[in-house]
């Protein structure tokens, strides 16, 4: 018998006995749509998690802070008021002292820094605080500004990203803005101009015209803290101007820096690096030390889900193994003539997993398509509901890899519990089969 | 009748077959010996447990003998194994059984396209050669139906078109007309001896029916595992 004969004629003697083939069916149905969901909820968050992961920073950036010392800042003072350190610097952004005063990074730390092993490139984040922007003569509004890192990605609603390398004032203005500013919508803003306020040193206020490119989705961690995210050109020109009539010494003081490490660096070369700055006297600190133990208890959570999932069809593969032993012995008859026409045993072997494997494919295919359909519509009800304060948030997701995988697990595990029933029908004798009297 | 001194199709020497071992051994066959030429047709004539089954078992190569030698066509069949053995049973040998074997929901033409569909001929070589021999036994106008529907006759008929569609050289026929009444069992049996007068096909027939028997050109009689007489007759 040629393959595809024999996967036709498996096909069709699964649709012999209807009741019993659809009742075995939805027992793996049940298995692969729990699957489906569990699966799609691990998926889901843990695509939320990477989105935010990369628009926080790059996998091979570090935020490093200098360590202030044991008994200054908040909570860290044994008795009396701290000291007052002119170094110190009110730090912002994502550190480990978010809020608090830190020792501040001057150029000779920067470059002690530079200096660290593992260490491939030092970049102060410069801190900027505007007053106001203004689209036309709308109403001002307060506003952070935060940069881009190379690596580091806008979860964009329109437009696109600033452009790093270009010497004109762009900028990606957060969704929240669109409107208050005078906006009809996300599109309607890309391409105009708005104007920035900042004031300087000496208490003079300079107006800063950027351009609007693009529009940032609000996420729990966006570049540049929900605020504007700047091109390095608007950048330079904001601190610059912030900082005329500083003094000198007090110029080029930064609360946090990010440097770059080698992209293939193993958990263990981070930390030595880790290491490397602690000796040195900072603190280091990447954006997996801050996500990754969400994203391991989500893991853990997935897998204990996904176990209740395979017990499930562990159940159903059991009513694969009696369906096909039934059918088995139904059709002995049917072996033991196809035996006497020549039909070999391994053929028949063949024709009774096929069978199973068909069935187990309708089983998980059906439930992975209805598992997706379902998922889909629950995270979007939840996502206008329960969840509308994580945007970009879609709790159950798929990918057709994993969903993949489900299909051939599934289907493996049926193939494994029709090699029973498929070894005893291979074996049967056909005179045994024939006999009548 | 012609009588050549070719190679006989199937030459069965001192043949035993038996079943179980020590107090339980079960002797079926104690020692067979015969030939079969090319296009006779031949009755295996016993009583239930004479060992008639046993021996058609054995010629059709379904079961191997205990000892003993089996050639077919000149070719020991002990030495055949695995796809060899499947493929000398499909092309060489079709089956009428007393109890039609046809799978009941499948059409009659897929019941009858199974043997080609074993030999892995094309789907439409498949379907002409099955359509052929439909009408060759005037079944052609049942090909679609579902082989449950059929009457009796029509079943048997079904089935002799399935043991035909590989242009067999030998047709086992085990109680043919057994299930069928006087009149359809009378059908049958012209269509299968006017396949082994016209087509030249070697009809092998297990029966208790003396009058199914005598239309045979050679009857074998089976007694306790013993050929107990071997009578060639003259064509009547």
């Amino acid at each position: 018998m040629k393959t595809l004969d024999l996967f036709t004629t498996a096909v069709a003697n699964t649709f012999r006995s209807k009741t019993r083939t659809i009742l075995t069916i939805l027992a793996i149905f049940v298995g692969a749509f729990t699957l489906t969901i569990t699966n799609g909820l691990g998926t889901g968050i843990n695509q939320y998690i990477d989105d935010t992961v990369t628009s926080i920073g790059a996998e091979d950036v570090m935020t490093v802070t200098v360590t202030p010392d044991a008994d200054s800042g908040f909570g860290g003072a044994t008795s009396g008021p701290t000291e007052y350190d002119p170094e110190a610097v009110s730090s912002g952004g994502f550190g480990p002292n978010e809020g608090g005063t830190v020792v501040a990074l001057t150029p000779e730390l920067l470059d002690d820094l530079a200096d660290v092993d593992g260490v491939l490139s030092v970049e102060a984040t410069k801190s900027i605080t505007p007053d106001w922007i203004q689209y036309g003569d709308g109403t001002q509004y307060v506003t952070s500004v935060g940069g881009l890192v190379a690596g580091q990605s806008v979860q964009l609603a329109a437009g696109e990203e600033p452009d790093a390398t270009s010497d004109a004032f762009e900028l990606d203005l957060p969704i929240s803005y669109v409107e208050p500013l005078g906006f009809s919508d996300a599109d309607a803003a890309v391409g105009e101009t708005i104007t920035i306020a900042i004031t300087d040193a000496e208490r003079t206020q300079h107006l800063v015209d950027a351009t609007v490119v693009g529009v940032a989705e609000e996420s729990v961690a966006a570049p540049g803290a929900g605020g504007l995210v700047v091109n390095a050109a608007l950048t330079d020109s904001l601190y610059d101007t912030q900082n005329i009539g500083l003094p000198d010494d007090q110029l080029e003081r930064y609360a946090t820096a990010s440097i770059r490490f080698d992209a293939n660096a193993t958990d263990a070369d981070i930390t030595a690096l880790k290491d490397n700055l602690a000796d040195a006297g900072f603190t280091g600190t990447t954006v997996a030390d801050q996500l990754g133990t969400i994203k391991t208890v989500i893991d853990a959570i997935v897998l204990v889900l996904n176990a209740f999932a395979i017990i499930a069809l562990l159940a159903a593969s059991f009513g694969i193994v009696n369906t096909l032993f039934m059918s088995v012995q139904e059709r002995t008859r049917e072996i033991g003539l196809m035996k006497a026409m020549g039909m070999g045993g391994g053929k028949i072997f063949g024709l009774f997993s096929l069978e199973a494997v068909f069935i187990g494919f309708l089983g998980s295919a059906i439930g992975a398509g209805i598992g997706m359909l379902a998922g889909t519509a629950i995270s979007s009800v939840l996502s206008g509901a329960v969840l509308a304060d994580l945007p970009g948030l879609t709790l159950i997701a798929f990918d057709p890899l994993s969903i993949t995988v489900i299909i051939l697990v599934v289907m493996a595990i049926a193939f494994l519990a029709g090699t029973l029933p498929a070894a005893r029908a291979a074996k049967a004798d056909p005179v045994e089969s024939l006999r009548y009297e | 009748m012609l009588v050549t001194m070719k190679t006989p199709i199937i030459r069965v020497k001192d043949v035993h077959k038996s079943y179980g071992r020590g107090p339980n051994r079960f002797d079926a066959l104690k020692g067979v010996t015969f030939d079969i030429n090319e296009g006779e047709s031949i009755a295996i004539i016993g009583k239930s447990g004479s060992g008639k089954s046993t021996l058609m078992h054995v010629l059709a190569l379904l079961d191997a003998p205990t000892s003993g030698s089996l050639e077919l066509e000149g070719v020991e069949t002990s030495t055949l194994h695995g796809k060899s053995l499947n493929q000398a049973r499909n092309k060489t040998f079709g089956f009428v059984f007393q109890q039609f074997f046809l799978t009941a929901n499948s059409s009659v033409l897929e019941n009858v396209m199974l043997p080609m569909k074993i030999a892995g001929v094309k789907r439409s070589e498949r379907k002409q050669r099955a359509l052929a021999a439909l009408e060759q036994l005037e079944m052609a106008d049942k090909a679609g139906n579902k082989a449950v529907n059929l009457s009796g006759g029509q079943k048997q008929r079904s089935v002799i078109a399935r043991a035909l569609v590989n242009n067999p050289r030998i047709i086992f026929a085990d109680e043919p007309t057994g299930n069928l009444d006087t009149a359809t069992g009378a059908v049958v049996e012209d269509i299968l001896f006017n396949l082994n007068r016209e087509h030249g096909i070697t009809l092998i027939v297990v029966t208790h029916d003396e009058e199914l028997a005598a239309r045979c050109d050679r009857r074998l009689y089976i007694r306790d595992g013993l050929l107990v007489n071997d009578t060639t007759e003259v064509a009547a």
